[in-house]
């Protein structure tokens, strides 16, 4: 076996990215498991975990940090669904270029986007709070709301909203009983486009809150730069859990959905 | 109901897509209870004449009745028709039961009202036990069966087909084609089916609509629409035919491929030009006889299964299409008879190319949105609208549109024994045809060239701008 016939295989081609992927991807995450079970000794413990659920702060964090992300996702859909079919509706919008202005926020650093958002609250003089926080996070996510929901919206055929106004359906029941249900992949794609990464957000609180609300993604983040290695390893493996069990609900759609093509 | 026993009645209607005429005065009247088959190459208009009447197109011009009521602004669910898709578009998000109560549960049927509904058209359709199945789970001719099934429910006084056959295999089409035929017999309702397969159209209709370049061709039975076809697309679009171009000499009298004939037809006039149509079947042929009409030799013969399909080459430089049980080998001399009522004449629907145009300058004049140089034009001016005429044999085609003076696209052929008979649509939509010996492809881009000598312009009627 030669080295030529190892690199003429197509498999080896992916061998850069697998290694990419254990340094970067694989090791952290068991780096996060290992330090999340042991304490500062080395030695192991369910003392971290057992630390959070006996912590009222970072207990109450959490629960708002999930209730924020619940809002976040909530506003996104029903902001983000009618925009979706309005852009993908042949009557309204011919071209499939405009869904790029959209998009286009997004080419901005989402940093940067944020910091001028709370420059721009400062100036009118809006204080700072759950409100600028919402707003901000809705700015900054919408666009992976509309993006799924207008792929399903616009590749799915006519012919199935035709042939339900064709049984005798008005529109609104064409909407209700056939469009909603067929676009549910694109749906809950976008809500786990939203919903996964506000729940570890923390830039965003701390710019558009001035630290006012806490955010979990907060708390790990002030654990580690503390040193606090063992406990923010703790409080990572729960986010964890969450977005976990947030991705097998959606699984399915996010599959189907993932079949049309991601964000640009 | 202004008529009785008349359940559709389409009124002139036109319809643009753009700057694309789809359909050109369009009238139809369907009777209760018919089986009406609209027919049609792709792109003749005959889809966008049904979805007129599902209301899922509005006409530009033109009324749609139902029922004797003006339906034009109508929306789709209220209208007592229900549509067959051509792609089935069964909704994937529900089970072959919940497909086919949707109409039903929309419209408030009470709950076991439904079920008899939905159990009786599944047994009708052949689905029994059918009614859980997932429909992505389904083969392309069950996924047809509900989506017959999901329209039929509903009862509607009008059954809207489209296609509904075509992404089916050659041997389930048949069967669903006697299917049909039998549902439109047991439920007595009126049937509206959309096809570009003229033998589905000859097998399931009783009346025939065939359609091209969105104008109504010809309307009439199965039988009237194959023997008896008005112009020369209808006799080539529906089964094979030889095409001649002949002149009625007199009354039962006609001449083509160099030959006198004696037909049926009668009142043309004398000495007038037309097109003569014989059907493959319905030429005689026998090994060389002096009982013959006209005589040939066969180029080729081929096995069509039930029949051979011969093609014969007269003296003349004629081809002719003849099918028979009985085999005739390449090179055998033969002699051929055509009955007089085999003999279908049809006035041709023009003789030469008539153009309306304008003049550019003394030399120059604009036709088919181009300018053609012509010869010097006494008393004419700049602007005057003219008329040209030229022949069809004088139209010349270029295989590079660069070389022409006019650029075309080829949309229809057609073969009359000895020569190509082309349709060719210049770039403003205006039709010229052309008589070649040379063989062209159907879409092809062609260049259009006409030599100055070959027009003959005259002033048009100021009345006629």
């Amino acid at each position: 076996m030669n080295l030529r016939n190892v690199i003429g295989r197509r498999s080896s081609w992916s061998l850069p990215y697998a290694v990419f992927l254990l340094l970067f991807v694989a090791l952290p995450l068991v780096l996060i498991m290992v330090y999340a079970f042991i304490d500062e000794g080395g030695r192991f413990t369910l003392g971290n975990l057992a630390r959070f659920f006996g912590d009222a702060d970072a207990l109450s964090t959490f629960a708002v940090s999930i209730e924020i992300a619940i809002e976040n996702t909530a506003i996104c859909l029903l902001l983000g669904y009618p925009v979706a079919w309005i852009l993908a509706n042949k009557r309204y919008n011919r071209s499939g270029v405009t869904i790029i202005i959209f998009i286009l926020p997004m080419w901005i650093n989402a940093l940067m986007r944020t910091l001028a958002t709370a420059d721009l609250f400062n100036m009118l003089g809006i204080t700072l709070g759950k409100g600028t926080l919402l707003f901000g996070m809705v700015y900054d996510y919408l666009p992976f709301m509309i993006y799924p929901i207008y792929n399903v919206l616009r590749r799915m055929d006519p012919s199935y909203a035709e042939a339900a106004q064709d049984l005798g359906a008005k529109p609104s029941r064409v909407f209700a009983n056939v469009t909603l249900p067929l676009s549910l992949p694109g749906i809950v794609s976008g809500v786990m486009m939203v919903f996964m990464p506000t729940v570890s957000t923390f830039a965003i609180s701390e710019f558009l809150t001035n630290n006012k609300i806490k955010l979990f993604g907060t708390i790990i983040q002030e654990n580690i730069n503390s040193s606090m290695w063992n406990y923010g390893a703790a409080l990572s493996f729960i986010m964890l859990i969450i977005i976990g069990i947030s991705t097998l609900f959606g699984g399915r759609g996010e599959e189907e959905s993932q079949v049309q093509g991601g964000l640009i | 109901m202004s008529k009785e026993g008349i359940i559709i009645s389409l009124e002139h209607l036109s319809k643009w897509f753009g700057d694309k005429r789809v359909l050109d005065d369009v009238s139809l009247t369907i009777k209760k209870g018919e089986f009406v088959t609209i027919l049609g190459p792709s792109g003749c208009g005959k889809t966008t004449t049904l979805r007129i009447i599902a209301g899922f197109e509005t006409p530009d011009d033109g009324n749609v009745y139902i029922g004797g009521s003006l339906m034009n602004r109508v929306q789709p669910h209220k209208r007592p028709v229900n549509t067959v898709f051509q792609r089935y578009a069964l909704f994937p998000h529900l089970n072959v039961f919940d497909n086919i109560a949707f109409g039903l549960k929309l419209k408030g049927v009470s709950r076991s009202e439904i079920e008899t509904r939905v159990m009786r058209v599944l047994k009708m359709v052949g689905m029994t036990d059918y009614e859980w199945r997932n429909v992505d789970s389904l083969s392309g001719g069950q996924q047809q069966r509900v989506a017959i099934a999901r329209a039929i429910v509903n009862q509607p006084e009008v059954l809207l087909l489209d296609e509904p056959l075509s992404a089916l295999d050659h041997k389930m089409r048949k069967d669903m084609q006697i299917e049909l035929k039998q549902m439109h017999k047991q439920l007595g309702i009126t049937f509206v089916y959309v096809t570009h397969d003229q033998e589905e159209a000859l097998t399931l209709s009783d009346t025939v609509v065939v359609m091209n370049e969105g104008v109504v061709q010809q309307i009439g039975s199965p039988t009237d629409i194959y023997n008896e076809p008005v112009n020369c697309f209808v006799a080539d679009f529906i089964g094979e035919s030889n095409i001649f171009n002949g002149t009625m000499i007199a009354d039962r009298k006609v001449s083509f491929m160099g030959h006198e004939f004696e037909c049926v037809d009668e009142g043309f006039g004398e000495n007038v030009p037309v097109d003569v149509v014989v059907r493959p079947e319905d030429i005689y042929i026998m090994a060389r006889t002096d009982r013959g009409q006209f005589h040939g030799v066969v180029s080729s013969c081929i096995f069509k299964g039930v029949h051979y399909e011969i093609i014969v080459n007269t003296p003349d430089g004629y081809e002719l299409m003849i099918q028979d049980y009985n085999p005739f080998e390449a090179g055998m001399e033969v002699s051929m008879i055509i009955k007089p009522s085999d003999i279908q004449v049809m006035r041709k629907e023009r003789i030469t190319n008539t153009l309306e145009g304008e003049m550019i300058d003394q030399t120059h004049v604009e036709l088919l949105g181009c300018g053609f140089e012509c010869l010097p034009q006494e008393g004419l001016a700049a602007g005057n609208k003219v008329r040209v005429e030229v022949d069809f044999d004088k139209v010349e085609l270029t295989d590079d549109k660069r070389d022409g003076t006019c650029e075309g696209d080829i949309t229809f052929i057609l073969y009359k024994a000895d020569h190509w008979h082309l349709t060719v649509r210049a770039e403003n939509g205006e039709n010229i045809y052309v008589d070649t010996q040379d063989v062209w492809e159907d879409r092809d881009i062609v260049g259009i060239n006409i030599r100055p000598e070959d027009m003959r312009i005259t002033r048009a009627e100021e009345s006629a701008a």
